[in-house]
């Protein structure tokens, strides 16, 4: 499933509307990269390279290895083979430069914690001790404001987190993961179990945020119609290889269909877009 | 063991509405002095690592430690130990296991109910196997904190500190870690490392508590006080400020209702830990409500 270097050179010029040179400097390179667990290879032989500010979807059957790949490009999983570049160097876990938001469902009721302080500990969670007032903590405290208020999330920023919506829970751990300005964003599933409208709501905020400050983004989704409006490339995660493309090459029924072993459908709108069929029934129920 | 104490008390002051006579009479004696202190600094330790006990879900684990503490001690007193030390050392070593096991006993209800059990089994073998002192057996399931020795205050006062200081070294780390550990992880956090100091660090509120309210009771002065200050604030720093507060006034109430009142130290404190998560748990709970949060997954619905 190795690309060679024309296609991926034709695959990063990204979204029909603006199209762009192939960076200079890949942000993600994998040469070759496998990954197993216990005995088994989650997968193996995977090329890619994701430039600076893309948008690229990860689409996969469960258990693939979606989630590996991410926790590969965190440097929470050693590769067995091949290798791995994260802004020019290996993976490494605690990096401020890669922003993650992980796969889960609410958060616990029971969290009376201030969202505000959720978003804070992006910040200096990782510090030793208790914070004390001074110059770095005013600083801290403007880049938490910036980050809240990039998300839309400065209304609610004084209430429980665990009393709040699953989209606002979505965007504060966004901002999270925004508020060290990293240049890369890893993203698990941050639209399951949100409803349409915070589907449309979340990935355009994403989207937004990443095109204004240049920002890589390397998202996990199950459904990729909320995302078609707004993804330069597609992954895919599937029988123990990882496969990167434009979405015209990948998004076809024939491609879906062979991948997910399931009868997939790409149907185009009225308007051009892009909707694909047939995923949701057996996707819906993921967790 | 209550003997002295209980003779002072037979024919203590009555109260008064005057606070400087009841002060007075109070700490007029050297083992209320004692009592004082002990539940000051058992308070303090409690509420500071309760609060992190409440927000990580511990609290059961907590309670088996206790039990194991109980077992601990027991053993001790089989041994001609202090009961202390056996406490100390059981409920440190018991927490270690539990921190290393702490992932794969999330939700486990089963098996943490069962060790508390057995390990309350043990203890109750151990002091009969040392010809049972049914006063000891008192003090350790229920309390006697005015019957402190200098020596176990010491104990206490070194270990308070200890645990004290450790929960400021990793606070922030265990804070991101206890509400989002998979990120505190990816962020660099030694997650597992802190997970099974943590609980090292619960072990020494354990006995704290346990020295002044006994193994049976003890969790309720770490929970309460905890669980009572995140309804009445969100702020970490802040909420910790009200739990110490709240299970110093709840300690010292109990402390002196027990010197005028023919009742149990160990009663007052638990009701009074229980009246205040009450009286702040009923109101909160109606203001926040319990709406449908998520909507069904869209496609499912579509």
């Amino acid at each position: 499933m190795a690309m060679t270097a024309a296609d991926r050179a034709a695959s990063t010029t990204g979204r029909t509307e603006a199209p762009r040179q192939a960076p200079a400097r890949p942000a993600i390179a994998l040469r070759d990269a496998g990954v197993s667990l216990g005995n088994r290879w989650v997968w193996r032989g995977a090329d890619a390279s994701i430039g600076e500010g893309e948008f690229v979807v990860v689409l996969g059957p469960n258990g693939a290895g979606k989630t590996t790949l991410l926790r590969v490009l965190l440097g929470l999983i050693p590769l067995q083979e091949g290798s791995v570049d994260v802004l020019g160097h290996r993976p490494q876990r605690g990096r401020r430069q890669v922003g993650y938001v992980p796969q889960r469902r609410a958060l616990d009721r029971d969290l009376y914690v201030r969202a505000r302080d959720l978003v804070s500990l992006g910040v200096d969670g990782t510090r030793w001790g208790i914070a004390l007032p001074g110059a770095r903590r005013r600083q801290q405290r403007a880049m938490v404001e910036e980050a809240l208020h990039a998300v839309g999330a400065s209304a609610y920023a004084d209430q429980p987190v665990g009393q709040l919506s699953g989209g606002e829970q979505q965007r504060l751990l966004l901002a999270q993961a925004l508020v060290t300005r990293p240049r890369i964003l890893l993203l698990d599933e941050p639209l399951a179990s949100l409803d349409l409208r915070s589907q449309a709501v979340v990935s355009s905020l994403v989207s937004g945020i990443a095109r204004e400050r240049g920002i890589t983004v390397v998202l996990v989704a199950h459904d990729v119609n909320p995302l078609v409006s707004v993804l330069d490339r597609v992954a895919y995660v599937a029988r123990g290889a990882v496969t990167i493309g434009r979405p015209e090459e990948v998004i076809t029924s024939a491609k879906l269909s062979e991948l997910y072993d399931y009868p997939v459908e790409v149907l185009r709108d009225s308007r051009g877009r892009i909707v694909v069929v047939g995923l949701e029934d057996r996707d819906s129920h993921h967790d | 063991m209550t003997d002295p104490a209980a003779a002072v008390l037979a024919t203590s002051s009555t109260f008064s509405w005057n606070p400087v006579a009841d002060w007075q009479a109070l700490t007029a004696h050297a083992f209320m002095r004692d009592a004082l202190l002990a539940g000051t600094i058992a308070a303090v330790v409690s509420a500071v690592i309760g609060y992190f006990v409440v927000l990580r879900g511990l609290v059961f684990a907590a309670d088996a430690l206790t039990h194991i503490g109980f077992t601990g001690a027991s053993g001790a007193v089989l041994l001609g130990l202090n009961p202390i030390a056996g406490l100390l050392a059981l409920t440190i070593s018991s927490a270690v296991g539990i921190g290393a096991l702490q992932q794969r006993l999330r939700g486990r209800d089963v098996v943490t109910g069962m060790i508390l059990v057995e390990a309350l089994g043990l203890g109750v073998l151990f002091l009969r196997l040392s010809s049972g002192y049914s006063n000891q057996t008192y003090a350790l399931l229920f309390g006697d904190i005015l019957a402190l020795s200098v020596q176990n205050l010491v104990v206490l006062a070194v270990a308070g500190a200890a645990a004290l200081l450790a929960t400021a070294a990793i606070f922030r780390p265990l804070l991101f870690a206890s509400l989002d550990e998979e990120v505190a992880e990816a962020r660099g956090v030694p997650v597992r490392a802190l997970a099974i100091g943590f609980v090292v660090v619960v072990a020494i509120a354990v006995v704290a508590a346990t020295q002044v309210i006994g193994a049976l009771l003890a969790v309720v002065l770490i929970v309460a006080p905890a669980a009572t200050a995140q309804r009445l604030t969100h702020r970490p720093l802040l909420g910790i400020g009200l739990a110490v507060a709240i299970a110093l006034l709840v300690t010292w109430t109990g402390i002196a209702l027990a010197f005028w009142l023919p009742y149990p130290v160990s009663f007052f404190i638990t009701s009074l830990g229980a009246i205040a998560w009450l009286a702040v748990w009923v109101p909160t709970s109606r203001r926040l409500g319990a709406p449908a949060r998520h909507a069904a997954h869209a496609h499912a619905a579509a």
